[in-house]
């Protein structure tokens, strides 16, 4: 009897099992991957759509940043692979080419709305008023001083500039997983290390490189995981300045204060209007050849950038992010219609 | 040694009558070092536990004094007219008897999606303006949306769609309030930062404070936790019952996979299998593998059974076939120490009387092997339960905001949603909530322990 009961357990797993490879072939959940400073809009918007069609399944939202999601995007075409990769950065061609390689061919990009990127310190900490220049300088490896390129000599941000607190430099910027680290260098760090003219006198092809070696002496320090974590690091250590999302800051405005960039506080209107320097568009890439096929994908990725969704007064818009003007908008979703590929 | 014993050393008659020899001195010399050094020791073991109990206890403390007020959540009692002008719906559809089910269904998603056009909204601020008169009032639009949870709209559509006549009727009902409500209310944000640094606007602090005055709000017990799954759009209404069912349904596959496989492997490698290199290398093996960090599962799982076998990502069947792989060395281990435990005179009696060695295993040694057996299993469960890292790789980090209703189904698993939530913007709620989301965990672990040390306890017998 025992042995009977026995046989049927293994036979009942293995014929489960083997059934197991049939299954994937349905799939009817939309699977969503990337960006975690997406991730929030993301998961606000699945859940709505989810709540709001009954017909379809809640889409599923992972995280993984920027460049993790759109790895497993252009992983290939199929059920078992994801059907929209959040990104807080435009594609880059190269990941363009995987993906074709791949023979994900089709890549509808759809940009959903703004986000700004902001520096912040603890509630307790000193008050920056940061110019780019400033970060290039707390950050660099090597720093332009007199006309010569010398080792970074600062520990202490009034050394950089006499307006800025004193307290020791420790920054806490997003690892390069982050699409957020691709828009800090280019609009922060590479904007503060091409106002020096000594960094202009090197050749055009030597400043990116020049301008983004980081010192390695522990004043910065990379963040692989979500802003959590830098959160935690700004708990720990009170002269740390972390790199946060706008959202981010809003939702824990008690435990730390922005700093204001080239004079200007890091507002939505501030973002709206371009005052802000630093802020950045947020995509979400679908997959062409899966619509049609996977149920509701299509209809996602419209509801997400309808006005209802991610306009003025929606759900999204009360999360933190920063709504898309009516034209853009009617555009976008005239390429999601017309399967607009990249 | 003798000498020792005519004249113990410790006997003051004795040092009186005859000096020491050169060996006693020695030892009475020695002595109060000796003594010192096992005073030492004492004081070094003694030391540790207390060190390792402060610090488990300080873990404890920390997470129930974090965790356990989550478990009430507050809310506000409202009575909210179900307004036939607001709600304007067709019959909900019944099937009639020459339609198919497809059929049926269509239509009554329809009839859903036609009730979802509802704008329950104006339900709740009819609702809130009988306790909050200005509530209602053009300029506090922004304020009086902000008092109940963005979801508790749909709990208000499921009453409808469950049951239509109770439009034209008002019901008293329960519904949550916003999660920086609760957070000021439970006193989790600091109530004199300034305006600027607060989440909640002056009108909505003052209306909250007069409403938990007055009792219309007041701390519930929080049945979200329990009964909703994740959430984001309505961060208070997030709960953990997804998360409970894909741990359910992992531990479901490692059960039925992991525990008669290992099981299978330990009676054939104890009982039948011959003793030679081959099966001393599989023995090693078998401990190697469970010395394997969890992780490296993972890997493997992301690569066999979603490269290969093509099974969907974050599903709790590739979770559980992961699990299953963890914890097949720890079943195949426990079951073979339970049987070598059974007294050999059981399997020789047995065959001593004419059984065959398949009769002799199954009908004697293995019912009493069976206690030892559940014992390992059941640790092996709960090792299983509690573990994230391999989750991670194969896509169970998700969010996923509906409760799994099969083990092909998008989920994601206890652990892992410890880690979402420990991940979420809005610290100050949930810091909270992870710290029940770690006390639920605990408790699930704990009882499973308990489980087997009590079938340990029940079935086990002495030789």
């Amino acid at each position: 009897m025992k042995m009977n009961k026995l046989t049927k357990l293994i036979v009942a797993s293995a014929v489960s099992l083997a059934f197991a490879g049939q299954a994937h072939a349905n799939r009817d959940t939309v699977q969503v991957a990337g960006s975690s400073t997406v991730l929030p809009f993301s998961s606000i918007a699945a859940e709505e759509f989810g709540n709001n069609f009954a017909q379809f399944r809640t889409p599923v939202v992972g995280s993984g940043g920027s460049s993790g999601g759109l790895r497993q995007f252009c992983q290939g075409v199929g059920t078992n692979t994801i059907d929209i990769a959040n990104s807080s950065r435009k594609i880059r061609p190269a990941e363009v080419a995987a993906c074709k390689e791949n023979g994900v061919k089709e890549i509808v990009e759809v940009k959903i709305g703004y986000d700004g990127i902001v520096f912040a310190s603890r509630i307790d900490a000193g008050i920056f008023k940061l110019k780019p220049e400033h970060v290039f300088l707390a950050q660099a490896a090597q720093v332009p001083q007199n006309g010569k390129m010398v080792a970074n000599p600062y520990t202490n941000w009034q050394q950089i500039d006499k307006s800025l607190p004193d307290q020791t430099i420790l920054l806490a910027i997003p690892g390069s997983n982050h699409g957020t680290r691709e828009v800090y260098e280019e609009k922060v760090i590479i904007d503060g290390c091409k106002s020096f003219a000594e960094v202009q006198a090197l050749p055009k092809a030597e400043q990116n490189n020049f301008c983004l070696a980081m010192r390695t002496d522990g004043s910065v320090v990379e963040i692989a995981g979500d802003y959590t974590e830098t959160l935690a690091r700004l708990q720990a250590q009170k002269n740390a300045v972390g790199v946060f999302g706008l959202s981010f800051y809003e939702a824990n405005r008690d435990r730390i204060k922005v700093a204001t960039v080239n004079g200007v506080e890091p507002t939505v209107d501030n973002i709206i209007d371009g005052v802000y320097p630093v802020s950045r568009p947020l995509f979400f890439y679908v997959k062409g050849e899966h619509i049609g096929v996977i149920p509701g994908l299509k209809e996602f990725a419209e509801y997400f950038v309808s006005d209802a969704a991610s306009g003025f007064g929606s759900p999204l818009e009360a999360a933190g992010l920063i709504p898309l003007d009516d034209d853009e908008r009617a555009t976008i979703l005239a390429n999601i219609r017309a399967k607009k590929s990249l | 040694m003798t000498e020792m014993n005519m004249t113990p050393a410790n006997d003051p008659a004795a040092e009186n009558l005859a000096p020491l020899s050169k060996t006693q001195q020695t030892v009475a010399r020695s002595l109060n070092r000796r003594h010192r050094q096992e005073k030492l020791f004492k004081g070094v073991g003694l030391g540790a536990v207390v060190i390792s109990l402060t610090l488990v206890a300080i873990l404890f403390i920390n997470i129930f004094a974090k965790g356990l007020p989550a478990f009430w959540q507050s809310a506000i009692t409202l009575e909210i007219y179900f307004d036939p002008e607001i709600i304007q719906i067709s019959e909900k559809p019944v099937q009639q008897p020459d339609e198919t089910e497809n059929a049926f269904r269509q239509r009554f998603i329809e009839w859903q999606s036609e009730v979802g056009m509802v704008n329950f909204n104006r339900l709740i601020l009819e609702g809130l303006s009988n306790v909050i008169p200005e509530a209602s009032e053009r300029k506090y639009r922004r304020d009086s949306a902000r008092i109940v949870t963005s979801g508790e709209r749909y709990a208000l559509r499921d009453m409808v769609i469950e049951n239509p006549e109770i439009i034209g009727q008002t019901k008293t009902v329960h519904l949550l309030t916003d999660a920086n409500i609760d957070v000021w209310l439970k006193g989790n944000i600091d109530r004199s930062l300034p305006d600027a640094q607060q989440q909640l606007s002056p009108k909505v602090r003052e209306w909250v404070t007069m409403l938990s005055e007055q009792g219309i709000i007041e701390n519930r017990f929080s049945f979200a936790l329990f009964m909703n799954p994740d959430s984001r759009s309505s961060l208070a209404s997030a709960g953990l019952a997804g998360a409970f069912m894909g741990s359910l349904y992992m531990m479901l596959v490692v059960i039925f996979l992991a525990v008669p496989m290992g099981v299978a492997a330990a009676i054939y490698l104890e009982e039948f299998a011959p003793k030679n290199k081959l099966t001393d290398l599989v023995e090693v093996n078998i401990n190697n593998l469970a010395a394997v960090p969890s992780i490296v599962f993972g890997l493997l799982g992301a690569a066999v059974f979603i490269g290969w076998f093509k099974l969907p990502m974050s599903a709790p069947i590739v979770g559980g076939l992961v699990l299953s792989l963890m914890t097949l060395p720890t079943v195949i281990i426990a079951t073979r120490s339970t049987l070598k435990a059974i007294p050999p005179s059981i399997r020789q009696a047995a065959l001593g009387l004419g059984a065959s060695k398949m009769q002799a295993i199954f009908h004697h040694v293995l019912p009493l092997a069976v206690p030892g057996i559940l014992t390992g299993a059941i640790l092996g469960v709960a090792q299983a339960l509690g573990e994230a890292a391999p989750l991670l790789l194969i896509g169970m980090k998700s969010f996923v905001a509906q409760v799994p209703t099969g083990p092909f189904e998008q989920s994601t698993a206890l652990p892992v949603q410890i880690f979402l939530w420990q991940g979420n913007e809005l610290r100050n709620f949930f810091e909270a909530r992870t710290s029940a989301a770690i006390i639920v965990l605990l408790a699930l672990m704990l009882s499973l322990n308990a489980l087997a040390i009590w079938l340990r306890k029940k079935y086990e017998k002495r030789w």
